[in-house]
């Protein structure tokens, strides 16, 4: 029953990253950016064993019921493991340009990874909450890691707060679900709510702070206020890192807590979440217009994705979860190379913050332009990318569950998307550059950024891959 | 002896003085970091109150791993605070305003 070698890949991850922290201390400055490599390895090797040890089918648990390795578990702990490693290759010239200390970036980061597969894994709500935040409290270190820059201090210190006041407001919600069912763990906390009907009052006020509380983690609109600040003020890569495999980790928290927990609510969750759906997805496009500059631009892009990751939970059933683990995965992916570009172009002098800073990158570089294209006509959801299957599902889920209208406003809204990803492809393609010279980066990430775009394409022509592997998750 | 509802009331005025705290203060980012830390421990006042009620141990294990994060919480917002006040030379909430649009 108590099985420890369910955890075997985030203890071995616990252990790699305590042995890359102590053995950065040890190494000469010339060969700091051996923590990469590590870092990589480390990777890979729990990838593997999340491969090696998840079950065929149904779920198993260890450490008395709180922790699960279910299908849903696997595949988000495989691609939040994928993801990282991309995001790693894609910021490691920036980390060492930049002079942001090796050691400290990969071990924060790995802790944040570690702390993701927690919360995917959990199964009671102690574990998502330390889950939670560990992967919080490295992400508010890595936003100040550019010690001797004012923005990035001040993007930590606004994330650190919201953050707190989103963690304190969930612990409330948790604590009063724990008071009307009796338990911390999921499957006790559904059981409890399906004999007392509808739920307690205790319970809903509960639920609407946890709610809330999973708004701020995924940055829903109306509490988004962090994301673009954060974006902007974080040094590029770990604006590239937030931006991407934690937001499948807050897809997996969404789903831990109001599927497996509080199943039986749907319809007081749904109202909720309809709200945070719709502000979000108008918020984001309409505000995304006005920015001028490239990572608020990207910024208010993942309020309005996150808002149709929530359309697809909202519509209640299988097949609206597993579309909208479909597009937390695909944009995750998608939003790593979109992000890769800009670090790729960010040299030295030459730093991306502008949108008229992309001015002519197909005649400088045709590959990343290419790239960049893919990406963004991706986000705008335009066929054969895999960001138009991504939200064709997520939408007829929604119409499936008579919410035609919402489905009407996020397809409107998404055409007012267009404008903001066309007029940088307008840059990037017609008109003439600033500077002439070619974009240089190394040979790997090169290799990786034409990889990523590659994927964007195969799996909108073959989304049935990835798409299968959501469905078996929730049992279709 | 106290009845439930007391301490929950007790736990619920806690953390709306702290949600308070964090939004009605204009002045010191210090007392934003002492409200965030009254509102775990009103959070731990429910847990000890229903752990208490429901004769269950494991609120209380809770309130333990939340005591565990308050602390490394606050040392995360203290180290940041600090690298604030290096690079701008003041705590002032309203001085936080280069980042916006």
């Amino acid at each position: 029953m108590d099985n420890l070698g369910l955890a075997a890949p985030e203890m071995f991850l616990l252990c790699a990253i305590c042995l890359i922290l102590v053995g950065d201390l040890f190494v000469t400055e010339a060969r700091k950016p051996l923590a990469y490599g590590l870092s990589q390895i480390a990777l890979l090797v729990t990838l593997i064993l999340t491969w090696w040890i998840s079950p065929e089918t149904g779920a198993v648990t260890a450490f008395g019921g709180s922790f699960i390795m279910d299908q849903m578990a696997a595949v988000c702990k495989s691609w939040i493991l994928v993801v990282s490693m991309g995001v790693f290759l894609y910021s490691r010239d920036f980390v060492n340009s930049h002079k942001i200390t090796n050691g400290e970036y990969y071990t924060l980061a790995l802790s944040g990874v570690l702390g993701m597969m927690i919360m995917v894994s959990s199964s009671t709500m102690l574990t998502l909450y330390l889950g939670l935040e560990l992967l919080s409290l490295s992400l508010y270190a890595m936003v100040a890691l550019k010690r001797t820059d004012e923005r990035s201090a001040e993007a930590a210190m606004k994330y650190f707060v919201l953050g707190a006041l989103a963690s304190g407001a969930l612990l409330y919600g948790i604590s009063m679900i724990y008071g009307a069912t009796g338990s911390l763990h999921f499957d006790e906390i559904a059981i409890a709510l399906s004999a007392s009907g509808e739920g307690s009052t205790a319970a809903m006020f509960g639920l609407a702070f946890l709610v809330v509380g999973i708004a701020f983690k995924f940055g829903a609109a109306p509490f988004h206020m962090w994301v673009p600040d954060v974006y902007e003020g974080a040094p590029t890569s770990v604006a590239l890192y937030i931006s991407a495999a934690p937001k499948i980790a807050a897809f997996a928290l969404a789903i831990r807590f109001l599927v497996d927990g509080l199943e039986t609510a749907h319809n007081s969750w749904q109202g909720m979440l309809i709200v945070l759906s719709v502000l979000s997805i108008v918020i984001g496009n309409v505000v995304a217009l006005a920015q001028v500059s490239i990572k608020r631009m990207l910024a208010y892009s993942t309020i309005s994705h996150v808002g149709f990751i929530l359309l697809g939970l909202l519509s209640g059933s299988e097949q609206g979860y597993s579309a909208a683990m479909f597009y937390a995965i695909t944009y995750s992916f998608t939003s790593l190379g979109a992000f890769g570009v800009i670090l790729a172009m960010d040299r030295m002098g030459v730093s991306v913050n502008l949108l008229t800073d992309l001015r002519g990158l197909f005649r400088r570089s045709p590959t990343y332009a290419c790239v960049m294209g893919i990406l963004l006509v991706s986000m705008t959801g335009v066929p054969p990318t895999v960001g138009f299957y991504a939200k064709l599902a997520v939408l007829s889920a929604a119409v499936k569950a008579d919410l035609t209208w919402l489905a009407l406003i996020a397809v409107i809204f998404s055409v007012v998307g267009a404008f903001y990803y066309l007029r940088v492809i307008k840059y990037m393609f017609f008109d003439e550059p600033v500077e002439p010279q070619p974009v240089l980066a190394a040979m790997d990430v090169h290799v990786g950024l034409a990889i990523n775009g590659a994927a964007i394409l195969f799996f909108g022509l073959f989304p049935g891959l990835i798409m299968a592997a959501c469905a078996a998750a929730f049992g279709l | 002896m106290i009845p439930l509802s007391h301490f929950l009331t007790l736990g619920a005025v806690l953390f709306g003085l702290s949600i308070a705290g964090i939004f009605l203060n204009r002045k010191n980012i210090i007392i934003i970091l002492m409200s965030i830390e009254l509102m775990l421990l009103a959070v731990n006042m429910n847990f000890v109150a229903f752990s208490y009620f429901l004769d269950d141990t494991a609120g209380q294990v809770f309130v333990f791993f939340i005591l565990t994060v308050a602390a490394a919480e606050a040392a995360i917002g203290l180290a940041i605070l600090v690298v604030l006040f290096r690079t701008r030379g003041t705590i002032n909430v309203g001085d936080l305003d280069q980042l916006q649009g």
